[in-house]
């Protein structure tokens, strides 16, 4: 009970300084970069959702957050749809999009499937790209309205929309939170682990892939979509792949398959990147290698790392007490042997 | 009949993994399988759980013919498995690993998940103490909250056995319940199986201890290059010819 109160007090910790961020610092250029991160991590907490706690590595994530926020786009500005109508439209769109690709693309395994969506995605790309007339293709599509008045509250100013992101990523940790603490998401556990256990135990494994790759697609439109309307101007290259690979590095760097990942992998390379930014290109350079020590040494990230190293000092203290709690009771039936020795004498 | 087998062949390309197999799993006894490695014993198991279609013949359960039935389906009407390597979740805890045993006899989705209905909280209630007392019947209570990975060969087959159980199944396949395990750590699986049979289940197990095959089987099937080549007690198979010499290395059996 004292780790969970504890873990209650962290999240209070930081939910608390999320909160006062944009009174704390009043630089716009870091408001702007947080409310960025806060849309990279609800992407990366689909990608997790599938990747880490399914298994199921899945690279065509950046199309389908291209999807939402052209969907968000071409709603909004060619059909002239309300705001929210056409928001909550491009995230069920793209997430049906995702359940058609996810019923073909499922009945491949491991990397096989890695591949087969990484072709999806590429797919998706240069359909963006080529269809000029829909998307606008390598020229962009501009005009993306912010999102419109909810009652009395307006999201026109930075503080606003970084407040609205920090809800939207307070929900969707929440939702994830939830799931992973649950029967369902301790099924797709069991999937990961393995997925003939899995059959075994009477888990039909397909329904259950199909509904965690449909709820992480939906994260990752609602997070296109969100962009779309923060940053509102798209072009084609938010569906290529370096775009994938961004998420990629977040997630791993972060810890994969851990709830608290997303947010420290994202906030870590984004803060790092901006402060290498004087390199150039040149940072990957440094990025490459550092994250291929990570990959050796730390295959589960900063935040599965930490959880470990826990585990282990758990685990080493209860040997511990086993070993003293052994000594003692030896100790006193010596003791005890000894006593009636001396009475016997 | 329980579990029947009807003239089940299993061709992987040119190989005949299982070739013509007929046997039936008698209900409420210790059925065991043996035969040299490679005999297709392992592909029988994978054939009766449903892990594998079959090329040809019948798999009756309990009079219902499950030949098509995916290895979920074949779960919920109870038939449990294990492998020979556990497949657990070696960073989890052991009671982690057990609760998704019972989540078949479960219905709460993604929604009851998320909005935490009362549902989900009666199920995963449900899910936890079934998984306590699995755990005690395979005499694990006290390493409940332990990591897997931390635990002995043993008790690992232990928490493989749990998992099974937790499914309420009715029969049990057993993939080498005692390779890995050390004289005396056989002896408690033993005891343990004889235990499950006692509690009113049926056990099919591929073995390769032959001391205690003889010992704890009522029935024993031979396979040897994906055929049954003996059936019967412990004691007229270990009297056949045909598997002596199957064993022990004929050059042919006529």
């Amino acid at each position: 009970m004292a780790i969970f109160e504890k873990r209650r007090l962290w999240l209070a910790v930081l939910a608390a300084l999320a909160l006062a961020f944009p009174l704390l610092v009043t630089n716009g250029y870091y408001l702007h970069m947080m409310t960025i991160s806060f849309i990279w991590m609800i992407a990366v907490y689909g990608l997790n959702l599938f990747a880490g706690y399914t298994g199921y590595l899945s690279l065509a994530h950046a199309g389908f957050f291209a999807i939402g926020a052209y969907t968000l786009g071409i709603l909004t500005v060619k059909a002239g749809v309300p705001f929210w109508l056409a928001f909550v439209s491009a995230c069920l769109l793209t997430t049906l999009i995702g359940a058609l690709v996810g019923l073909v693309a499922l009945r491949t395994k491991e990397h096989f499937f890695a591949i087969y969506t990484l072709c999806v995605g590429y797919i998706i790309y240069l359909v963006i790209d080529k269809w000029d007339g829909l998307t606008g293709g390598v020229r962009g599509f501009i005009g993306i309205p912010a999102p419109a008045d909810i009652g009395p509250l307006s999201f026109q100013t930075p503080v606003a929309q970084y407040y609205l992101l920090l809800f939207f990523l307070a929900a969707v940790v929440f939702i994830m939170y939830r799931l992973v603490y649950s029967l369902t998401g301790r099924t797709y556990i069991a999937i990961r682990n393995s997925e003939e256990l899995a059959l075994t135990l009477g888990i039909s494994t397909m329904k259950n892939k199909l509904a965690s790759f449909v709820l992480s697609v939906f994260f990752t439109s609602l997070a296109g979509a969100l962009y779309a309307s923060f940053i509102r101007f798209l072009g084609p290259d938010i569906a290529y792949v370096s775009v994938m690979f961004d998420f990629l590095t977040y997630l791993l760097v972060g810890g994969i398959g851990t709830l608290a990942g997303p947010v420290v992998g994202t906030l870590l390379v984004t803060f790092l990147s901006q402060q290498l930014q004087f390199l150039q290109d040149y940072r990957m350079l440094i990025f490459g290698p550092v994250l291929t020590l990570l990959i050796i040494f730390y295959p589960h990230g900063i935040a599965g790392g930490f959880i470990r190293f826990k585990a282990k000092r758990e685990e080493a203290r209860r040997l511990k007490l086993e070993a003293n709690r052994t000594v003692a009771e030896l100790a006193a039936s010596r003791q005890g042997r000894s006593e009636r020795h001396v009475k016997e004498g | 009949m329980f579990l029947h087998v009807e003239r089940l062949t299993k061709r992987f390309g040119g190989l005949l993994a299982v070739n013509d197999v007929t046997f039936s799993v008698e209900q409420g006894k210790i059925n065991a399988i043996i035969g040299p490695n490679g005999a297709g014993k392992s592909t029988f198991f994978n054939l009766i759980s449903g892990l594998y279609r079959p090329t040809s013949g019948t798999i009756t359960f309990k009079g219902r013919d499950i030949t098509r039935l995916p290895a979920n389906e074949r779960a919920k009407l109870g038939i449990a498995r294990t492998f020979q390597t556990t497949h657990l979740f070696e960073q989890a805890t052991v009671i982690d690993n057990v609760i998704i045993g019972h989540r078949l006899r479960t219905s709460s989705n993604l929604f009851d998940a998320i909005l935490r209905t009362k549902r989900h909280r009666r199920e995963e209630q449900a899910c936890k103490e079934k998984a306590m007392e699995v755990l005690e019947f395979v005499g694990l209570t006290g390493v409940a909250d332990r990591i897997v990975a931390n635990l002995s060969q043993e008790q690992k087959k232990r928490v493989a056995f749990a998992l099974a159980l937790a499914t309420d199944p009715e029969l049990v396949l057993l993939d080498e319940p005692a390779a890995g395990i050390n004289p005396d750590e056989t002896e408690g699986l033993e005891e343990l199986i004889v235990k499950m049979v006692k509690g009113g289940l049926t056990v099919c197990l591929i073995e390769h201890k032959m001391s205690m095959i003889m010992k704890i089987a009522d029935r024993i099937m031979v396979l040897n290059y994906g055929e049954k080549i003996a059936e019967g007690t412990p004691e007229e198979v270990r009297n056949n010819e045909a598997v002596i010499q199957a064993y022990l290395g004929g050059s042919a059996i006529a």
